[in-house]
């Protein structure tokens, strides 16, 4: 369904992503590990075409991304939702203005329907009857789970989420988890996650494809994965760090 | 690469993604319907919230000019000339460029400070994933509602101006109101107000391109929002003001008799 092809991307003089190929089959639930600032975000971007690639593919059902203006993108970007890091909410909006956004904005069901499919996507992330707030009345959590049901409101394909529990509480960051479980067994969607927080990447994922140094380093399942003896893999699962030996001046 | 090659690259860049801002725009007004609600709100945004300031602006340069004119035109005995001037010079030049310049500072610098927001805070990109492009939900609403509001109020400007100027001719400087309002009527031609109506037009349309421009553009953090918020006021400034002289020159041959 999704298949990334030799993908090289530099940002400024940093090179992010250095050849980076994988496929992700329908149905599957997915995460992407690697370090902070290692390109997991820009990777999760190239999937929806939000950035360019400076060469390799993107191909979405055969459908090579960089071959498409932004106008045919829109027809793509369709079949996906996304859960960004900071929830992205509009924030001059009311979280129902938010959730049913991409609905008024394709005028396909009348108020009535929408109404009710916003009420549903709320009850599901556990929010039901906050229509009528504003994003700044909520808590970093509530915004995560309003820009989660603003991206499953149409039902898409697949669902992306970009550090879905960064800066939660542990309380907070599992019930979130839970919902991209829910989301994915409830609504059949393929769930792409990319995160750095390893209890997350053990509830939400099947597969675990990690990033390093700009190459997709190890692909398996979760279990494999989170078990493995790889030196790699071993110290950044169990969060060891390289000992310094440079002295702190 | 010399500093003023460099700056001029990067005003050549700019300009050429500026102009794909503007076949953006039309292109998304033939695929789209823009949203009723969308142009209505920014409508009330430029148009009605923005009357006080321009009013008040038209308002004290007709004053400042009627004044100004007189005292010039006394020394020649030509006193009753003064609403003439004042006429011409608020509906074809002062109307337009001061309404213009007052709605970049009002209107140009709040879309530019909140689309850099929006950029900034992923908005931009949540727009994308949601299906929509941002020139169609961003872009041109507020392109309609700036081009629609600013002749109007710059008509609005003028008017009180005019009606500003002829208090203080008539009851402070002693002009005598027939003479005034007959050299108003007998040197305004429509031609002068056409003008100033199709330059509004034209700076309305500035004022929304440039100001969207910065804030799609700008760099990341509360910096790149704020540097976004004044190359917004100081390009469409400049812009307006250069782009008024050929304005001009260009609309008064085409509207001479």
């Amino acid at each position: 369904m999704i298949e990334v092809r030799d993908l090289h991307k530099t940002l400024g003089t940093q090179r992010v992503l250095c050849g980076t190929t994988f496929s992700i089959e329908e149905g599957e639930a997915v995460v992407i590990i690697g370090r902070s600032g290692g390109g997991k975000s820009v990777l999760l971007k190239h999937l929806i075409g939000l950035m360019t690639p400076d060469s390799g593919k993107v191909l979405v059902n055969g459908e090579d991304l960089a071959c498409l203006n932004e106008r045919s993108l829109l027809r793509v970007r369709r079949q996906f939702g996304m859960l960004f890091q900071t929830a992205a909410l509009f924030d001059s909006l009311s979280v129902f203005d938010n959730v049913s956004f991409l609905l008024r904005r394709e005028r396909r069901q009348t108020d009535g329907e929408i109404r009710r499919l916003v009420a549903e996507a709320l009850d599901m992330v556990e929010l039901a009857g906050i229509e009528q707030k504003m994003p700044g009345e909520l808590s970093g959590g509530m915004r995560k789970r309003v820009g989660l049901a603003r991206a499953i409101i149409h039902r898409p394909a697949v669902v992306l989420y970009d550090e879905p529990t960064t800066g939660l509480d542990p309380i907070a960051a599992a019930r979130i988890d839970q919902l991209i479980r829910r989301v994915w067994g409830h609504l059949k969607v393929t769930s792409i996650a990319v995160t750095h927080d390893m209890k997350s990447a053990r509830t939400i994922s099947d597969r675990i494809l990690m990033l390093h140094e700009g190459e997709i380093y190890a692909s398996g399942p979760t279990a494999d994965i989170l078990s493995s003896s790889d030196p790699v893999l071993n110290h950044f699962v169990n969060g060891i760090a390289e000992p310094r030996t440079a002295p702190i001046n | 690469m010399p500093k003023f090659q460099r700056h001029f690259r990067e005003f050549l860049r700019e300009l050429g993604e500026l102009s794909v801002l503007v076949i953006e725009a039309a292109r998304s007004l033939r695929y789209q319907t823009p949203s009723c609600r969308e142009v209505l709100a920014q409508m009330y945004f430029v148009g009605v919230r923005s009357q006080s300031v321009v009013m008040t602006t038209g308002a004290a340069t007709g004053m400042v000019l009627c004044a100004q004119t007189f005292f010039q035109f006394h020394k020649f005995k030509m006193e009753s000339a003064t609403g003439a001037v004042v006429s011409v010079g608020m509906s074809s030049e002062l109307g337009p460029v001061l309404a213009g310049l007052m709605l970049t500072a009002r209107v140009g610098a709040s879309m530019a400070a909140e689309l850099g927001t929006m950029k900034v805070t992923e908005q931009i990109d949540a727009l994308r994933t949601l299906a929509t492009h941002p020139v169609d939900y961003l872009v041109v609403p507020r392109l309609i509602a700036c081009t629609l509001a600013a002749p109007l109020l710059t008509a609005q400007a003028v008017v009180v101006g005019i009606g500003a100027s002829y208090a203080v001719g008539i009851h402070l400087l002693g002009i005598s109101g027939p003479y005034y309002m007959a050299n108003i009527d007998r040197y305004t031609d429509p031609s002068d107000v056409m003008i100033g109506m199709i330059k509004a037009t034209v700076f309305g349309a500035v004022i929304a391109l440039v100001s969207c421009y910065k804030g799609l553009t700008c760099s990341h953090g509360a910096e790149g929002v704020g540097r976004a918020t004044t190359d917004a006021v100081v390009a469409a400034s400049i812009t307006i003001l250069v782009s008024n002289f050929f304005l001009t020159v260009f609309l008064t041959r085409l509207f001479a008799p």
